[in-house]
């Protein structure tokens, strides 16, 4: 955080305000389980990553094996594709649904849509997954008549490996957007209503409006969402292994990469190769959140 | 520029509400200026629709969700999709939903409920201390503490899954209770939400002053910080709740026996004994409606905490955005 320390930043902290003592005794607990459940397990994963089952140390072994290992760079390759999906239909839709909620005149219907695109949020998890198996089985499907313009008639044909990206981007924006228009919506309410009177005045219409003023100055939670969208969808898990489960292993076995991690611990037996891809995981998912902690001034922490 | 160096995303967390003023003094001019042209009318049009378009899409399968319930298979699958079906038929899918392996079902919940208010309390006993120290109190190292923190917060939880069993099994705590709720208690989004908190909305000289009226550290925490931090310690609790609720991957991999399941999981389990997903499930069968009605129970008691937590949840979204 070295660049947001500023004079007047420091200047601001008041001398002598609790003493010592005090701050070390109130974060104690939360020191001792930030060690034990954030610190600790980066160094078990360091540890196997570079060991073999016995314990000697391997170098980077562990990291090749696992890297040529067949399902690997499939695994990758999914994941991307997903992320590629995911993100920018996040960005595209977000983006575009919080302006034209900032539009609509009524403040409670604005109000009442935020809230039912925020409600499917409350089924996270496995809960969403089922839901869309639910949604995307033709022979249940409120939305049957439209899978079968769009040439699916079975649920096999729905599950087919070309779709999943999308069927797992349309799962993640169902669940996960509704959070990310409130944010979107709020950061736009920001934007002091003189400018846009100003932008008003110059002629400027909606379209440039949004395009030349209020999207710029939403830039930096953009950033944010993109951010923690790529971190979280890096991790795919749950989707894929549910949609294994309904389709007997036929779509989403091994299709991510934290599945590869799960199958490398507790199929094959094989700790230190999962260990490999967990830190794989770990060094992409740290680097981002530092690199976003150090230089958006987001987080400024005085 | 010092002034920016100040924002923190509470400080610049954008306004929930419009202020109506503003809106009421300007709509009705720009309608005046654009007499309602074609191009005005076409744009409300096209606006209306997209919306209402995303508001099917949110909607619907959670309308679906809640109709299937109270159908029978058959029901689900030749009646209209969007048609109610019988409070007869919903007994039934409930009685041969707790049925299934002896009320299994009746148990993960308990487990659930255990797990995630378990991992709530110490969360709470541990996070708001933390935030405030790192709020109000001057230490070495509080500011790598606070870095840390930041860091590890915008890390995805299922980043460090794999990890943790790795840990939890060398201290031989695979399938017990704590190898979850241990986990789950540390929660830093939850400090970082008391930190916000008490830097912006609690002034520092009212605890200087308690204190030069002799007050004690802990004296000045207990009666004066902590009544002031009602409406974060509900944030927390909320956000902490919901996530031990839905969290998957992690009880997935640290509890493998079926009776020490969360909700979650469970459900997952539920689906393989689905015929209709899975052929082999055999006579030990579960129906769709009931996978359903399984999959409501599962979310009501998260879905409850969204409706009456509403205005908490989007404040504290906004303060920060949800890790998720």
């Amino acid at each position: 955080m070295t660049t947001t320390v500023s004079p007047a930043g420091s200047g601001r902290r008041p001398r002598g305000a609790g003493r010592s003592w005090a701050g070390p005794a109130f974060v104690a607990g939360y020191v001792l389980l930030l060690i034990a459940f954030g610190v600790l397990p980066i160094g078990y994963a360091i540890y196997f990553a570079f060991t073999d089952a016995g314990g000697s140390f391997t170098g980077f072994t562990n990291f090749v094996t696992t890297a040529q290992d067949f399902r690997f760079v499939d695994a990758l390759g999914h994941v991307a594709l997903y992320l590629l999906f995911w993100l920018v239909s996040l960005v595209v839709f977000v983006v575009a649904l919080a302006l034209l909620l900032h539009r609509v005149s009524s403040g409670r219907i604005s109000q009442a849509l935020r809230f039912l695109y925020y409600i499917p949020g409350a089924l996270a998890g496995a809960a969403s997954v089922l839901v869309w198996l639910f949604m995307l089985d033709p022979t249940v499907s409120p939305v049957s008549s439209l899978l079968g313009a769009l040439g699916f008639d079975t649920f096999g044909q729905v599950i087919a490996p070309g779709n999943l990206p999308v069927l797992f981007t349309v799962i993640a924006f169902w669940t996960g957007a509704g959070g990310w228009i409130v944010v979107m919506y709020g950061a736009l309410n920001n934007i002091p209503s003189d400018v846009l009177e100003a932008a008003r005045i110059d002629g400027a219409g909606a379209w440039k409006t949004a395009w030349h003023v209020q999207i710029p100055m939403l830039r930096k939670w953009i950033v944010y969402m993109v951010i923690l969208a790529f971190a979280g969808g890096a991790q795919l898990f749950v989707e894929p292994q549910l949609l294994s489960l309904a389709s007997v292993g036929v779509a989403g076995r091994d299709y991510s990469l934290n599945q590869l991690t799960y199958d490398f611990a507790f199929q094959l037996n094989n700790v230190n190769g999962a260990a490999a891809v967990s830190m794989e995981l770990l060094v992409v998912s740290v680097s981002v959140a530092g690199v976003f902690v150090a230089r958006s001034r987001f987080f400024d922490a005085d | 520029m010092p002034t920016e160096t100040h924002a923190t995303p509470a400080a610049t967390a954008p306004r929930t509400e419009r202020e109506p003023s503003a809106m009421s003094r300007t709509a009705p001019r720009a309608s005046r200026r654009a007499h309602r042209s074609v191009g005005e009318m076409s744009y409300r049009l096209l606006a209306g629709s997209i919306l209402t378009v995303f508001v099917v899409f949110f909607v619907l399968p959670v309308v679906w969700l809640l109709l299937a319930a109270t159908k029978t298979d058959q029901q689900l699958v030749h009646d209209h999709p969007l048609s109610f079906g019988s409070f007869g038929a919903l007994a039934d899918n409930w009685h041969s939903l707790t049925a299934f392996q002896d009320g299994a079902i009746l148990q993960w919940l308990g487990n659930s409920a255990l797990y995630a208010v378990v991992s709530l309390v110490i969360t709470l006993c541990v996070s708001v201390p933390a935030g405030y120290a790192l709020a109000m109190t001057e230490f070495r190292g509080r500011k790598t503490l606070l870095v840390t923190t930041l860091v590890v917060m915008l890390m995805p939880t299922a980043t460090l899954v794999v990890p943790l069993f790795l840990e939890v099994n060398a201290a031989h705590l695979i399938g017990t209770m704590w190898s979850i709720v241990l986990p789950y208690s540390f929660y830093p989004f939850g400090v970082y939400l008391t930190y916000i908190y008490f830097t912006t909305a609690v002034p520092k000289d009212l605890l200087a002053a308690a204190r030069m009226d002799g007050c004690s550290e802990f004296g000045v925490f207990r009666h004066i910080a902590l009544p002031l931090a009602t409406p974060v310690i509900a944030l927390v609790g909320f956000f902490s709740f919901v996530a031990n609720w839905t969290n998957y991957f992690l009880p997935y991999v640290m509890l493998p026996q079926d009776d020490q399941m969360p909700v979650q999981v469970g459900v997952g389990n539920l689906l393989s004994s689905v015929p209709q997903f899975n052929p082999t499930a055999g006579s030990l069968a579960i129906e769709r409606p009931q996978l359903a009605l399984a999959t409501l129970v599962a979310i009501t008691p998260v879905l409850v905490v969204f409706l009456f937590a509403q205005r908490f949840l989007v404040s504290g979204m906004l303060a920060g955005a949800t890790k998720e």
